[in-house]
C-alpha cells in the first residue's frame, strides 16, 4: 500500500497573547514543531506499511522552513517527502490550502491512501483533509480509529462518530482523517536522522504544478478573509471575594443559597 | 482582494527583527537581509499596523475581482444532525441563531434533513421557528455516507440557493461541511463562537485561534453559500412555539446520485454515559489538589450539590479522572448553570471549554490566576481550608431546609 501523509508545521507553543491596548502580539521567540495530531496519522501509516508493505511519503505546504516537518516525518520512518512552497501560496485558507495540496498530489506518483491528521493546533479547523478529498474527487472518511486491509482494493475503516462507532469498507484510492489519541506515535529515530538519503525530498513551487493560475492559491484563492484578530474578552462583572477561609466559605454558601443550588 | 507589498527601501536588519516578532503566523521570513512573505501570511494586517511605519502596506489589486450577485442567494439553512438516537441538540441551537441572523436581513430559515423515515422528526423542527424543512428521505440515506450525503447537500444548495449554511461541529458535521464547501469553492469557518449578520448578508464569524489565545474575525466576502460550523452548547436552543407556521418540503434526487462504493459493515451505538457537557451543576478540580485522595473533598461537595465532577487536563492525564471528565479545548465544552472550579489556573485551553457557563465560582490561592478573568466570583484562598468548611455549611443548609 502506497501512502501519502499530509503533515503541517505549526507554532511550537500556542501561548501567544495580543496586548489589548496596542494590539501587538506578545510572544517569546518563534519555535515550530510538527502538528501533534499528525503524529497519530504518521504512526498509522508506519504500522500499515509494516503490515502490508508499500511506501510512506509525507507532503506539506508551508514556508521553506517547513521542510523540518518532512525531516521529522522521515526520522519517524517515512520514505521521503514533498515540500510545496511558493510565495503565491501565502495567506491560504482551508480551501486554497487543499487546492494547492491536490495539485501537488497530482504531481506525485500513484498512491493508494492519503492520511491526514484530525486537525492542526494553529488553524484548528479539521477541514483540510475533507476538502482535499473533494478536490481530488476520491472518497473520504473522518475520525478513523483503525484501518485494515481485508479485501483487495478496499480498506476497512472504523470511525468514531460521536454517539456511534461505524465500520465501513471504502475503495482505494481514498483519503482518511485519523482521530487523535488512537496510538502511541513512535519517536523520531536518531539513527534514521543520520541516514536520510539526499534524494528523499522534493520541492514543488507554483511553476512545477499543473494549474499555475495565481488566483487559485494563497490569499487570492481564499474565500474567507480574516478581518482582524483580538484578545479574548475578559469578564467585566466579576466579584472578588476576600476574607478568612471561613468567611470565604460562608460567602460561597450564601451565593449557592441565593442561586437555589442548595437548601 | 488586496495583497501586501513590502517596501524594500525601508527594509533593514532592525526593522526585520521588529516585524518578525509581530507576526503571529510565521507569515514573514528574512533571507539574506531581505524580507519575504511566506505561505503562513493570513493578511491580518498586524505587521502594517504595528510594524515599522510604511514598510509593509496593503494594496488593492488592479484587476478587480468579479463581484458575485449576493441577491441571488437567500435564506439561512441549518443542517439537521441526527442519528437513531434523535436530532442532535446543536441543530436546535443553530436554528435559534439562524433566526436571529435572519431577522437582520429578513431572510427565511431553512433546515435540511437527510436520512430515511425521518418525516416525523423533520416535522418536530417546525416548532423551533423553521420556515421550511427540506427533506430527502431515501433508504440509501439511512446511514451517513459521505458521497450520497454530499450529493444531496449539493442538490439542495443548487435548488434552494441559501445564502448561509450552519452545520453543527460534530464529528459528522466537521467532515461533511468541508466536503460540500469545497464542492462549491466557497468559504467555511470552523468552530465559530459568535455569529453576526451584516446588512449585505455577510456573516461576521468569530472563532478562537491558537488554542483560544487569539480571536479571529472572519468573513466570506465574495462567495455563496457561506458555511460555518459551530460546536454544541455555544448557542442556546429556542423555546418551542405552540403554533408553528413553517412547512415540510419533500425533495427528490436521481437514484444514481445516491450510489457509493463505500459499504457500511456495522454501526455500534456507544454506551450512553453521563456526559459532563449535559450537566447543569459542575465541580471541577485542578492541579491545586495535591493527591488523588484529596479529591474526596471535591466529590463530597459535588454530591451535596448534585453536581457532576469534572477536571482540568493534568488530572485526566495522570489518570485521576477518565478523559470524559476533562473540560476544555481537547476535552468537553460545558455550559453549566453553576460551575465551581477548585485549584484550576484557567489557561485558555481550559476556559475555552467552560466560559459559557452562567455562574462560575473560582477558588484559587493565586490572586493573579487567569481563571479569575472568566469567573463571576473570584475566591482568593486555599481550597484545602475553604472546601471542608463549605461542605459543612452546605450540609447545614440542606438539613435546615429539610427540617
Ligand atoms: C493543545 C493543548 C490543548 C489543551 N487542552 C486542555 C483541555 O482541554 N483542558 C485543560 O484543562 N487543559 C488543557 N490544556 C492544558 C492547559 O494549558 C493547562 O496546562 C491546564 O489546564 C492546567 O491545569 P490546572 O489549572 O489544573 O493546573 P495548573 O496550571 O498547575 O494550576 C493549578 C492552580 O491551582 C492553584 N492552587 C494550588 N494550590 C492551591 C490551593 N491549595 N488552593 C487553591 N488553589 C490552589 C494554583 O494557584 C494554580 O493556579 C491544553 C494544552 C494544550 C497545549
Ligand atoms: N499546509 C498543510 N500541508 C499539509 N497538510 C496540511 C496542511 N494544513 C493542513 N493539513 C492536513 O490537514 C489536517 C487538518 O488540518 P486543519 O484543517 O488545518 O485543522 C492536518 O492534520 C494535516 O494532515
Amino acid at each position: 500500500m502506497d501512502i501519502l501523509v499530509c503533515v503541517k508545521q505549526v507554532p511550537g507553543s500556542s501561548d501567544v497573547e495580543v496586548d489589548p491596548v496596542t494590539g501587538v502580539l506578545k510572544r517569546e521567540g518563534f519555535s515550530t514543531k510538527l502538528n501533534p495530531y499528525d503524529l497519530y496519522s504518521i504512526e498509522m501509516a508506519m504500522s500499515l506499511r509494516e503490515k502490508y508493505g508499500g511506501t510512506v511519503r509525507a507532503i506539506t505546504m508551508g514556508p521553506p522552513q517547513a521542510k523540518q516537518a518532512l525531516l521529522e516525518t522521515v526520522w519517524m520512518g517515512a520514505d521521503g517527502g514533498v515540500l510545496l512552497t511558493d510565495r503565491a501560496f501565502g495567506g491560504a485558507d482551508c480551501l486554497a490550502t487543499s487546492y494547492a495540496l491536490s495539485q501537488a498530489v497530482h504531481k506525485m506518483s500513484s498512491y493508494d491512501l492519503i492520511l491526514c491528521g484530525k486537525q492542526t493546533t494553529d488553524g484548528d479547523t479539521a477541514q483540510v483533509g475533507s476538502e482535499l478529498s473533494e478536490e481530488l474527487g476520491i472518497p473520504n472518511i473522518g475520525n478513523a480509529i483503525s484501518i485494515k486491509l481485508e479485501r483487495e482494493g478496499f480498506i476497512t475503516v472504523t470511525q468514531n462518530l460521536d454517539d456511534r462507532i461505524v465500520t465501513a469498507e471504502i475503495p482505494l484510492p481514498c483519503l482518511v482523517c485519523v482521530d487523535g489519541d488512537i496510538n502511541s506515535p513512535r519517536l523520531p529515530s536518531y539513527k534514521r536522522s543520520k541516514q536520510v538519503p539526499q534524494n528523499a525530498f522534493t520541492s514543488l513551487t507554483l511553476k512545477d504544478i499543473e494549474d499555475q493560475d495565481k488566483t487559485h492559491y494563497g490569499l487570492l484563492g481564499s474565500r474567507t478573509n480574516v478581518e482582524r484578530i483580538f484578545p479574548p474578552e475578559k469578564n467585566a462583572d466579576r466579584k472578588t471575594l476576600t476574607g478568612t477561609s471561613s468567611e470565604l466559605a460562608t460567602q460561597i454558601s450564601d451565593i449557592l443559597k441565593t442561586g437555589k443550588f442548595i437548601g | 482582494m488586496a495583497h501586501l507589498v513590502i517596501h524594500k527601501e525601508l527594509v533593514n536588519k532592525e526593522n526585520i527583527d521588529k516585524v518578525l516578532k509581530i507576526c503571529p503566523f510565521g507569515g514573514l521570513e528574512s533571507e539574506c537581509d531581505e524580507l519575504l512573505l511566506t505561505a503562513g501570511c493570513k493578511m491580518c494586517g498586524l505587521c502594517i499596523k504595528n510594524g515599522p511605519h510604511g514598510m509593509i502596506t496593503k494594496e488593492e489589486d488592479q484587476t478587480p475581482v468579479v463581484q458575485i450577485d449576493k441577491s441571488a442567494w437567500k435564506g439561512i439553512a441549518v443542517y439537521v444532525d441526527h442519528s437513531s438516537s434523535g436530532i442532535h441538540n446543536v441543530t436546535l441551537e443553530l436554528i435559534g441563531k439562524a433566526r436571529e441572523l435572519a431577522s437582520v436581513t429578513k431572510e427565511p430559515v431553512y433546515a435540511l434533513m437527510i436520512g430515511h423515515n425521518i418525516t416525523q422528526a423533520a416535522q418536530s423542527l417546525l416548532k423551533y421557528g423553521v420556515d421550511k424543512v427540506y427533506v430527502y428521505d431515501y433508504p440509501a440515506l439511512q446511514d451517513f455516507l459521505m458521497e450520497p450525503y454530499a450529493n444531496v447537500f449539493e442538490d439542495f444548495i443548487q435548488k434552494v440557493k441559501p445564502s448561509s449554511i450552519l452545520v453543527g461541529a460534530t464529528n459528522l458535521g466537521r467532515t461533511l461541511a468541508p466536503r460540500v464547501a469545497a464542492r462549491f469553492h466557497t468559504g467555511l469557518t470552523a468552530d465559530c463562537t459568535k455569529l453576526e449578520m451584516k446588512e449585505n448578508s455577510d456573516i461576521v464569524q468569530i472563532r478562537p485561534a491558537f488554542g483560544g489565545n487569539i480571536m479571529a474575525q472572519i468573513i466570506t466576502p465574495n462567495s455563496r453559500p457561506q458555511f460555518a460550523t459551530v460546536r454544541y452548547k455555544i448557542f442556546s436552543a429556542p423555546a418551542p412555539a405552540a403554533n408553528p407556521a413553517g412547512s415540510l418540503e419533500k425533495m427528490t434526487i436521481a437514484d444514481d446520485r445516491l450510489k457509493t462504493l463505500v459499504r457500511i459493515l456495522s454501526v455500534k451505538e456507544k454506551e450512553k454515559v453521563m456526559d459532563i457537557s449535559e450537566a447543569d451543576v459542575i465541580v471541577a478540580a485542578g492541579r491545586g489538589f495535591k493527591t488523588q485522595a484529596d479529591l474526596d473533598m471535591a466529590r463530597e461537595l459535588a454530591d451535596i450539590l448534585g453536581a457532576q465532577l469534572a477536571c482540568s487536563r493534568p488530572l485526566a492525564e495522570s489518570n485521576w479522572f477518565d478523559a470524559k471528565h476533562q473540560i476544555g479545548l481537547s476535552g468537553r465544552t460545558v455550559h453549566a448553570k453553576l460551575l465551581i472550579t477548585l485549584g484550576i489556573a484557567g489557561k485558555v485551553q481550559f476556559t475555552a471549554g467552560m466560559k459559557g457557563s452562567d455562574c462560575i465560582i473560582a477558588v484559587n490561592s493565586d490572586p493573579h490566576a487567569q481563571i479569575f478573568d472568566v469567573a463571576h466570583y473570584a475566591v482568593v484562598g486555599d481550597l484545602y481550608e475553604i472546601v471542608p468548611q463549605l461542605i459543612t455549611l452546605c450540609k447545614e443548609a440542606k438539613a435546615h431546609a429539610l427540617s
